[in-house]
């Protein structure tokens, strides 16, 4: 499996305050790798600066080995390529649950309103949502809101999923529906990059698990392997206090 | 699911509607009281007759009600092509106004400077610079029309105030739908178009219909510059008979002219406020 995408020593820092340090990381074609961390261990900005959302202060990112991070570069065409969903759904609330989906197929990869719309309407079928398609979003609980914007993201069918933090305004019984959901993509073989706060989940789905502290790579490996036998004292406190928190 | 109501409730809703019955009969009786003093102090005013005679004569105004007609005929053209490009100038200058693009900060500059002047300066001093500026120049290809002048003051002025309003707008909308959108892939102008613009328009639509509402009634200003409107129809009946009633006549029409699109505005306005509750707190 050749890397889909791969991080060489990226830095993102705000004024002084340096978030993100010396990162690489390599994401083979079709894995799933979650990326865990306490707050402000930098897990979002990794996921914006992954989509382009924040400019990088040092490094490259490569995605199919070509540096998307090359300043000037054509933005929008790059963003089509990676599928963004973030943790307060942000769909668009003047357009119904299908609207949602079909827009950026229409505008960005120029399908036809009918090719768009039979593709949408197959995939709301699939995940039980097609009686949704002419909902507005507000109509919706947090799960479905939830779902509808992972739909959207693949409907421009990405080369790789960001779900950052998707099931963290949730509750349990909603946790479950949306998480099915990305497993069920993670068989269809969708490259994603997740982060969460969902351990178990994380021990499921992930082929390789991160964990960033401080703004770095503190550990990174199979799941096994980071839940059950962490070698440094950061990864040994976190894992205590979910453990503590009940949550692990 | 039907139930029946413990008598506590029934209880509950009577006493509610007590409640209800009781100020329904406190507003009536204020109202009859208040019109009551308000005529009482009118009708006894030494002046009245001869004000009733001077500005309500049903004679006059049966007389100059064709001319008037003919002249709120008039305004309701220059009302409909005004708000056509006021619209369109507005929204030019509130989206140039939201750019962030360095290529384009001299339309940046020059938004903001068009704003800030039209904004402060009085809609009759606009008139009178352009009603008689723009002749004085002597351009062949400017028609030298009231009307044609009376329009464009009106749409140099008012395209300023309902840019800020669109303006308003657009900043309402939150960052992160901004960010969804570029986040799927959309440039820009497919950004702006499709997400941001559309809920823009809903958030300030009842302060934009305010703003089209008072440009109405302002349309009646081209007046100053000869243009034979509604008020200087009622003006020229006046200069006529020495007697007021036109202008009351003219008065009655451009409110009747208004309320429609308050009433709309008000009906939207609730419509809102309604959708806002079914959400939530959100």
């Amino acid at each position: 499996m050749g890397n889909l995408l791969e991080i060489k020593n990226l830095r993102k820092s705000f004024g002084n305050h340096l978030v993100l340090d010396d990162i690489s990381l390599a994401f083979p074609q079709g894995s799933a790798t979650v990326v865990i961390g306490a707050s402000g261990s930098g897990k979002s900005t990794l996921m914006r600066c992954i989509n382009l959302l924040e400019e990088l202060s040092d490094g490259q990112i490569l995605l199919e080995d070509a540096d998307i991070s090359t300043y000037g570069i054509n933005l929008d065409s790059v963003r089509g390529k990676i599928g963004s969903v973030f943790q307060a759904f942000n769909l668009f609330p003047h357009l119904t649950v299908l609207e949602n989906i079909t827009l950026a197929p229409q505008l960005v990869l120029k399908k036809g309103k009918a090719e768009a719309t039979e593709q949408a309407l197959s995939l709301l079928k699939r995940f039980g949502l097609e009686d949704k398609a002419d909902a507005y979003p507000n109509l919706l609980s947090g799960g479905q809101q939830q779902r509808v914007a992972i739909l959207r993201a693949i409907a421009t069918e990405p080369k790789v999923l960001l779900l950052d933090e998707v099931t963290s305004a949730l509750d349990p019984v909603l946790i479950a529906e949306v998480l099915a959901l990305i497993a069920e993509l993670k068989a269809d073989g969708i490259t994603m990059i997740i982060s969460t706060h969902e351990m178990g989940f994380a021990k499921r789905i992930a082929d390789s698990v991160i964990f960033l502290s401080d703004g770095k790579v503190c550990e990174s490996g199979r799941p096994l392997q980071i839940f059950e036998n962490p070698q440094t004292a950061e990864l040994k406190n976190f894992l205590g206090a979910l453990h503590e928190a009940g949550r692990l | 699911m039907t139930y029946s109501p413990s008598p506590l409730q029934l209880q509950r809703e009577e006493a509610k509607r007590r409640a209800s019955r009781r100020s329904t009969a406190i507003a009536l009786l204020s109202t009859l009281i208040f019109g009551a003093v308000l005529t009482v102090i009118v009708v006894n005013a030494q002046g009245f007759s001869a004000v009733r005679e001077s500005f309500f004569n049903w004679h006059y105004a049966q007389k100059a009600f064709p001319r008037i007609f003919d002249g709120i005929l008039l305004n309701l053209r220059v009302l409909f092509i005004a708000e056509f490009f006021v619209l369109i100038f507005g929204l030019a200058i509130a989206i140039a106004r939201t750019t962030t693009s360095p290529v384009l900060y001299p339309v940046r500059l020059v938004a903001t400077i068009y704003t800030d002047i039209f904004r402060g300066m009085p809609l009759l001093l606009v008139l009178f610079l352009v009603g008689l500026g723009i002749p004085g120049l002597r351009l062949s290809f400017v028609p030298n029309s009231a009307v044609f002048l009376g329009t464009i003051a009106l749409v140099l002025t008012y395209s300023a105030y309902v840019a800020e309003v669109i303006r308003a707008g657009i900043e309402g909308v939150n960052p992160t739908q901004r960010q969804a959108a570029r986040a799927l892939g959309l440039s820009h102008p497919q950004t702006l178009h499709h997400v941001v613009l559309p809920q823009a328009f809903r958030n300030v639509t009842p302060p934009l219909l305010n703003d089209l509402v008072s440009l109405q009634k302002d349309s009646g200003l081209i007046s100053v510059l000869g243009a034979v409107d509604a008020i200087r129809a009622a003006g020229i009946e006046t200069a006529q008979s020495f007697n007021f009633t036109p202008y009351v006549v003219a008065g009655g029409l451009f409110v009747l002219l208004t309320i429609p699109l308050t009433r709309y505005t008000d009906w939207l306005i609730r419509r809102q406020d309604r959708a806002q509750k079914a959400q939530g707190v959100f």
